[in-house]
């Protein structure tokens, strides 16, 4: 910490809590205007921004489920057409998994990662507010084109050849590919946000083995994203190329459509663990307050978080069992799917001992990892057997699957989430939730998921392909699939329910204190709602549970500058304090740049010529963000 | 009606009530009781079901399918059965009231050895279920010496079928129904002719992608007569929804007599209506899509349609082939099946009727 030695600066070491706190305010605060909107840098700001527009677009994604549930509710119905059928799923699909389940993970990494390993902001705040920019963008274009009614219709893996022009002439797949663009850029810079803000701002004394496990989580997944989205990269752009400049990647004149579904899959399939592995991170940060005591088995737990983060790089090929691969190469993909059962049953066993050694509390967030626990561990198991290579050529592309990943998704991710939103809703806003609603809407939401997708295991054993727009009535599907959607719908209420209480609750729910569960992470030691700058003093981490451990009081680290944005950067392993480095001011550029991008990305599907005209403006944008301003935080 | 009373002997009961068919129910009792006694048959799922084995590979499945949900219903139980001790167990907790970082180091080591024989547990099902599940695929996909050869072509949206022998005169074409001697196992070659689709019968074998540019081969065998529904499993597009066929499995002896219909050239007929019938075919267009064997119609686009009113269902097992779904299947394809490639050709009433005759002649 050289810089402390130098005394001619205001620092906060000899500043009275009142006076710290209005100076931080004034150096941290966003600035004001519809200029100060776009320009912020506040992670906590980006971070709500993010987790609102990706509820928005759950629920346009869940409208879209309701309108097919409403359409396959009885056999030969004509509520909508085979067209907007196939554009229904497509979007549903391509929304939930690219717009909501993996961006809101990364949203409320990004809101709560700082806060948990106690710095000031996230790192690179400003490719921060690019990437929302650019999500926003992405998301805007796809339910844009789907509202003009050119949307894409050939499902949110896109096969080739059949995605390709001959079949899908019109702008919709190219749309869907260049949606793929926005949100890989997006969630590429939020990974390299995270892995920079978990590696080098901890709070000093936070070393690895002081992590709280939704960073751990956090962390892994980001590490994934850096490996999983190239390979999606590779394969959207070879299917715009494919279409806008007749390259041949994944045709049949000389291309390969199974090529398609490697580099598709070595993506999706991690693309689940994306969300899944925040989800366990939510699932560890409640059920420890909640059962009141530390986690058992943490390092079990972190290491079959990383675990999971490798092998779920080898199992794509599960995706691919019907494609007539040679059956040794194959089995190798049964095993190896099936030892991630390992990792993810280690994660359940010692939640389950973290709940018997403590002394549970039943509280909304708990309910929804107890609901977590029951539905993702049906979906683990049907998991297994769709790994088996003979089982799955008979479920492979039926409701079963339908039923499976829904099951996975809901239960091992949107069931944490939910629980998640209860849990820090009071940090974010500073009120609490309504217990009585938040029970009502486990209750329902347990009750219409399960009712909604486990008859789909039926249908499909019973022959159901997905992806059909209809079915004849003597196929005998019809009552099931009624049962079906009664439990959508009164899923779909559940939701209703959610949002009246987080309406309710943000205008007149009970006042929050800084820690009202009790917890033991640092994210509870400031206020709720935080103040811009998170942290008056920065906090100084002796133990995994600083909060419990440290009883009221926690040590703080003394002599950062009140008059520029600075924060610790601490050593990888140990997080010993090494160096103080200032944070980014707030700026419009990102914005700016967000912009020329997108024109960019978007004219690049109707021209390959915005590829020369397209980036000149990126680059000015990107030296204007980067310009050199001499000001303070250069000057010495 | 008219093609399930025709199949009276077959084990898999079929009851299709297209909405038309519902209206002639009600006007005939006999008709609605046969309805209703096949309706419990319809409702477990019967002819396009994994869990209705009809031949030795959807069995062997069914049987892989039945241990995997036994051995993973017991495992769920057990996990919820933990969970629900865990919560609401009664035993006083040792630790201190308000002090979650108390914590009981005997309680700890009894779950660490708990998580350790659980994950034991775990790797054990895990082994057993690869080894199962390989084992399982090993036995699957066997031909016998005297297996049938058939090459299957998959097209948005419908199924070309080629019977191949090694004596050229033996191999025809025909489309969306495949008959197969019960007993003797079907070697099906599959390909592409546009986009991917998987063929799938689920009570004979599990599914294979027919994929451009590769041949994949499914075997299978189907134990008793039968008519089987199968159905594209993999997303093909605007009617991925509308692309089934049939299986109909028969004793050897009627599927040769099938089979020996099959291989001769599309009938001649004396009757006035069936010969204007053929000029209205061969002067509207359909020839550019269709083949009729003997006759100058000889395009590929479409469905061979030499024997077509041989089959039991038109449209890719869409419609039943009756007189009057044909026509109207002619008159308007574009409504029956959205987007399909069949156009709509102007006929008027006449020629439209003898074209169906005609084409219902086509045995």
């Amino acid at each position: 910490m050289t810089a402390m030695d130098h005394a001619d600066y205001p620092r906060d070491t000899n500043l009275d809590d009142t006076e710290l706190s209005r100076r931080l305010t004034r150096l941290w605060a966003s600035p004001k205007g519809l200029i100060g909107f776009l320009s912020t840098t506040d992670h906590k700001v980006v971070g709500r921004r993010y987790i609102v527009t990706a509820f928005v677009f759950l629920v346009l994604a869940g409208l879209n489920a309701v309108v097919m549930r409403l359409q396959l509710a009885q056999p030969d119905n004509d509520l909508v057409g085979p067209k907007l059928y196939n554009e229904l799923f497509t979007v549903h699909g391509t929304t939930m998994m690219f717009l909501f389940a993996v961006p809101v993970m990364e949203a409320v990494a990004v809101y709560l990662v700082p806060l948990m390993v106690g710095t000031r902001n996230i790192a690179f705040p400003r490719l921060n507010a690019f990437s929302y920019w650019l999500y926003v963008a992405g998301g805007a274009m796809l339910w844009i084109a789907f509202l003009v009614g050119a949307a894409p219709d050939k499902g949110w893996f896109s096969y080739a050849p059949l995605s390709e022009t001959q079949y899908s002439p019109g702008k919709g797949v190219d749309i869907w590919a260049q949606m793929i663009t926005f949100t890989e850029v997006s969630a590429l810079a939020v990974s390299v946000e995270i892995i920079c803000t978990v590696f080098k701002q901890r709070a000093p004394g936070m070393s690895l083995d002081r992590i709280p496990i939704f960073v751990w989580a956090m962390l892994a997944t980001s590490f994934m994203v850096l490996f999983a989205l190239p390979a999606i990269m590779l394969a959207s752009t070879g299917l715009i190329l494919d279409r806008l400049v007749n390259t041949h990647f994944f045709d049949t004149l000389g291309g390969d459509a199974l090529l398609w579904q490697h580099l598709f899959w070595f993506f999706g399939h991690p693309e689940v663990y994306l969300v899944f592995l925040p989800a366990t991170g939510m699932v560890s940060a409640i059920i420890a307050p909640f059962a009141r005591r530390p986690i058992f088995g943490y390092l079990a737990i972190v290491l079959s978080i990383i675990g999971n983060a490798i092998l779920s790089f080898g199992l794509w090929v599960h995706h691919m069992f019907a494609t007539g691969l040679p059956e040794l190469g194959a089995s190798f993909f049964t095993a190896s799917s099936m030892v991630i059962g390992i990792t993810s049953g280690i994660q359940i066993f010692c939640w389950i001992a973290t709940l018997w050694g403590g002394r549970p509390v039943f509280k909304t967030p708990l309910l929804f990892v107890l609901g977590f626990i029951v539905i993702f561990v049906i979906g683990g198991l049907s998991g297994l057997m769709i790994a088996s290579v003979p089982l799955d050529t008979q479920v492979h592309d039926t409701y079963f699957i339908v039923a499976h990943f829904h099951y996975v998704l809901i239960g091992g991710g949107v069931f944490p989430l939910l629980g998640a939103i209860y849990y820090w809703f009071p940090k974010i806003t500073g009120r609490m939730m309504s217990e009585p609603i938040g029970r009502w809407h486990f209750w329902l939401a347990f009750i219409g998921m399960n009712l909604a997708f486990f008859p789909m295991h039926l249908l499909g054993l019973w022959g159901m392909p997905r992806r059909v727009y209809t079915y004849p009535a003597d196929m005998g599907w019809g009552t099931t699939n009624l049962i079906v959607t009664i439990g959508a719908a009164i899923f779909a209420l559940s939701f209703l329910v959610f949002f009246w209480n987080v309406l309710v609750s943000f205008r007149s729910g009970r006042l929050a204190s800084a820690n009202p569960w009790g917890a033991g992470t640092l994210e509870w030691a400031t206020s709720s709602p935080p103040p811009p700058y998170n942290f008056l003093r920065q906090p100084f981490v002796t133990s995994r549970e600083p909060l419990w451990t440290e009883r009221g009081v926690l040590p703080v680290a003394e002599g950062l500058r009140v008059d520029r944005r600075e924060l610790i950067l601490s050593s990888v392993v140990d997080g010993d304090p090494i160096q103080i480095e200032t944070s980014p001011e707030p700026s419009i550029w990102p914005f700016l740049a967000a912009i020329a991008t997108t024109v960019f990305f978007i004219g690049s599907i109707f021209t390959p010529w915005a590829v020369v005209w397209g980036t000149p403006p990126i680059a000015v944008t990107l030296i204007g963000w980067f310009w050199p301003k001499g000001s303070k935080e250069e000057v010495d | 009606m008219v093609f399930i009373a025709a199949n009276h002997w077959l084990p898999v009961t079929r009851c299709r009530t297209f909405p038309m068919l519902k209206k002639a129910l009600a006007k005939s009792p006999e008709l609605a009781l046969t309805a209703i006694l096949c309706l419990p048959l319809a409702a477990c799922g019967g002819w396009q079901s994994a869990l209705n084995g009809h031949g030795p590979e959807a069995e062997r499945l069914a049987k892989l399918f039945w241990f995997f949900t036994a051995v993973c219903g017991v495992v769920w139980l057990l996990v919820i059965l933990a969970l629900g001790w865990a919560l609401f167990r009664r035993t006083p907790r040792t630790s201190a009231p308000d002090d979650p970082v108390l914590i009981d180091p005997g309680n700890e080591r009894r779950s660490a050895v708990a998580v350790w024989a659980l994950t034991a547990a775990s790797v054990v099902v895990l082994v057993v279920f690869t080894l199962v599940s390989f084992f399982a695929s090993r036995g699957l996909n066997a031909a016998s010496a005297n297996t049938l050869n058939i090459e299957v072509t998959g097209y948005q949206w419908w199924w070309q079928v080629r019977y191949l022998d090694p004596n050229p005169s033996l191999t025809f074409i025909t489309a969306n129904e495949i008959h197969v001697p019960v007993g003797r196992s079907v070697k099906v070659s599959l390909v592409a002719g546009d986009v991917i689709h998987s063929f799938w019968v689920p009570n004979l074998a599990g599914k294979l992608d027919l994929i451009p540019g590769q041949t994949n081969e499914l075997t299978f065998a189907a134990n008793r007569p039968g008519v089987y529904r199968g159905q594209c499993a993999e997303f093909c597009g605007l009617q991925h929804a509308f692309m089934g066929f049939r299986v109909i499995a028969e004793p050897e002896r009627d599927f040769a007599a099938w089979r020996d219909k099959q291989i001769q050239p599309a009938l001649q007929s004396d009757d006035d209506l069936v010969r204007n019938g053929e000029r209205v075919f061969l002067n509207n267009g359909c020839i550019l899509c269709h083949t009729i064997r003997s006759t100058s119609a000889g395009g590929r686009a479409g469905p061979d349609l030499t024997h077509v009113g041989s089959r039991s269902a038109i449209a890719a097992d869409t419609l039943p082939n009756t007189l009057g779904y044909m026509a109207g299947w002619i008159a308007d394809p574009q409504a029956i099946k959205p987007g399909n490639y069949m156009p709509s050709i102007p006929l008027n009433g006449g020629d439209l009727n003898a074209l169906v005759h005609y084409l219902k002649a086509l045995k």
